[in-house]
């Protein structure tokens, strides 16, 4: 494999890392399965890009992608909370809608980013080599975010929602408001992928209202597949486990692509990630079933 | 003061299943008593003990803690008058927390919830001062994941979570009756010396007679929803529970068994 095709690699784990934090918090963390997922990337890549073209601070125009990402999984967790909506159905709707919504954004089903100010542009002044900058500044935002993330999660707030999650009735009990915890959790994990969205949008030049479509089994592809290979003991660890799944996941694609033994071809991803997801859901059982002297 | 007045409660209202699980509850409980409640499966206690907790809502009636109504309160907004322990060792606990995470988590019952570090120093000191009294040996293993306990265990923890805050009310839940006869004695005891020490007001579920009358201030026996009767100071002294057989049958004017109580 090329020097570029490795680190394009390491680029897409890390933002597929920003993806797999969301779907933790939302499938791990609160026991929420949320699809919102989808419609939330592209909206994340649909608000940044619109913004950036229209002259507005890339930064700022990626925080309002982040916002318009808790905005929406806020919508799919208040129809579950309030409305009593079934979880699942409650962010295919939201999702569906979301297509729609990032048609408007746009007002078309791309935008292109030639020329932009993007938040990779200051970078690109400096003497680094072009398929550096963007895993260099991704690692950056992606270690900050893990950071902010480990502080929340084992701070009283955090854990009064890990707590909604495994007990609702219990949190209850203790005075956790757990339908106000649920929302701002799915909310929280729609942020982190509309960001991841946004970033998408940036590093590939281009934002794409069909470019969410499996946003959902790669990230749980990375949260099942890090959580197979490394300890989960620690919420710390256990987010980390997220992080170095969605690399190693990205980094098994490329390797697979590049195969050429295998003669592979891109549209042939969705079949392998199945496959993966497939292996890393059934990984752990196997251990479990060595440690039982093979009973089933 | 614990006053409950005219309390009705009916699951599945206008429906083919519409079940009148309390009615018409009347029942005052001053501040520092220890009320034990017996009554054959499906009378309503755990029905009864919800309504107090705020999980379930009641349809008419006052629920009101020291003066203050609470009927229409969530569970979450009167947790800081209201502690329990669950009768499934399961509930009561997050079991895929470690032991001073739960604890962490009860000993906000109650308060404000922010960003500050859930886990600090003199939390681990308090909780492995608490821990020991168990003499389980659980005050060296905070970090160990709650599933990991037995249910005797998890009972006990969930019993000092329950106490790390000031309440108004404990309500138990036949919280030993998952347990092997042992460690329900184990349970039952630590319950006694932590309700007596922190001389708290209590109201506890239980499936045996004889228990209800060797535990506690006072007694009551819930029936199809109401109180069957209600027993305390020196009418309750020297009861036995062919007496409470009797008592029942004479408020109720039916026979009971010994056998269908024990059921419950
Ligand atoms: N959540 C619920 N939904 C519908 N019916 C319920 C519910 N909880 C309890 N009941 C019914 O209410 C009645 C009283 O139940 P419960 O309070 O659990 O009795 P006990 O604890 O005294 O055995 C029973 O008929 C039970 O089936
Ligand atoms: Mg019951």
């Amino acid at each position: 494999m090329s020097a570029i095709a490795f680190f394009g690699a390491i680029e897409s784990g890390l933002l597929f890392g920003l993806v797999a934090f969301g779907v933790f918090i939302a499938f791990r963390v609160l026991d929420f399965p949320d699809l919102t997922v989808d419609g939330s990337f592209p909206l994340g890549a649909a608000v940044a890009a619109t913004l950036i073209v229209s002259g507005w601070n890339p930064w700022v125009a990626t925080a309002m992608a982040m916002v318009a990402g808790c905005m929406a999984g806020a919508l799919t967790a208040w129809l579950n909370v309030r409305l009593q909506i079934m979880n699942l159905l409650a962010s295919i709707l939201t999702m569906i809608a979301l297509y729609s919504i990032n048609l408007r954004i746009m007002g078309k089903p791309n935008v292109a980013l030639l020329g932009d100010e993007t938040v990779l542009t200051p970078w690109e002044e400096l003497d680094i080599a072009f398929y550096l900058i963007s895993p260099i500044l991704l690692t950056l935002v992606v270690l900050v975010v893990y950071f902010l993330l480990v502080r929340f999660m084992t701070s009283e707030t955090g854990l009064a929602m890990r707590a909604t999650g495994v007990n609702a009735k219990m949190a209850r009990a203790n005075g956790v408001h757990t339908g106000r915890l649920t929302i701002m959790g799915v909310a929280l994990a729609n942020g982190l992928v509309g960001l991841a969205g946004a970033l998408f949008a940036q590093t590939q030049g281009t934002a794409d209202v069909t470019m969410g479509v499996g946003t959902i089994v790669v990230g749980l592809a990375a949260v099942i597949g890090g959580e197979a290979i490394m300890s989960t003991r620690t919420i710390a660890r256990w987010l980390f486990a997220c992080l170095i799944g969605a690399i190693l996941y990205r980094l098994a694609i490329a390797v697979a692509l590049n195969t050429d033994a295998l003669g592979l071809q891109a549209q042939d991803l969705n079949l392998i990630t199945a496959v993966l997801v497939t292996l890393a859901i059934v990984m752990p059982r196997m251990k479990q079933l060595k440690r039982s002297g093979g009973a089933a | 003061m614990i006053e409950v007045k005219e309390l009705h409660v009916t699951f599945g209202k206008g429906t083919p299943l519409e079940n009148h699980a309390l009615r018409g509850i009347n029942l005052q409980i001053p501040e520092g008593q220890f009320v034990t409640v017996i009554g054959s499966n499906g009378a309503g206690k755990s029905t009864f003990l919800n309504s107090l907790a705020g999980e379930v809502m009641a349809d008419t009636g006052s629920i009101a803690i020291d003066d203050q109504d609470v009927t229409r309160w969530p569970t979450n907004k009167r947790s800081g008058l209201v502690a329990r322990v669950f009768q499934d060792p399961l509930a009561g606990t997050c079991e895929s927390l470690s032991i001073e995470e739960n604890m962490a988590l009860a000993l906000k019952r109650g308060q404000r919830r922010g960003l500050s570090r859930s886990m600090k120093k003199e939390y681990k000191e308090l909780f492995q001062e608490r821990l020991s009294r168990l003499g389980l040996g659980l005050e060296k293993r905070l970090g160990d994941r709650m599933g990991l306990l037995s249910g005797g265990q998890r009972q006990a923890v969930s019993l000092l979570m329950a106490t790390l805050q000031p309440m108004k009310i404990l309500l138990l839940d036949e919280h030993t009756a998952a347990l092997d006869p042992k460690t329900a004695a184990f349970v039952l005891e630590l319950t006694r010396d932590i309700i007596a020490e922190q001389q708290l007001t209590a109201l506890m579920v239980t499936h045996s007679m004889r228990q209800a009358l060797d535990v506690g201030d006072r007694t009551l026996m819930l029936h199809e929803g109401n109180i069957a009767f209600d027993v305390q100071g020196d009418e309750r002294e020297g009861l036995d529970v062919p007496d409470l057989l009797a008592l029942f049958s004479r408020n109720k004017g039916e026979e009971l068994s010994d056998d269908s109580l024990l059921l419950g």
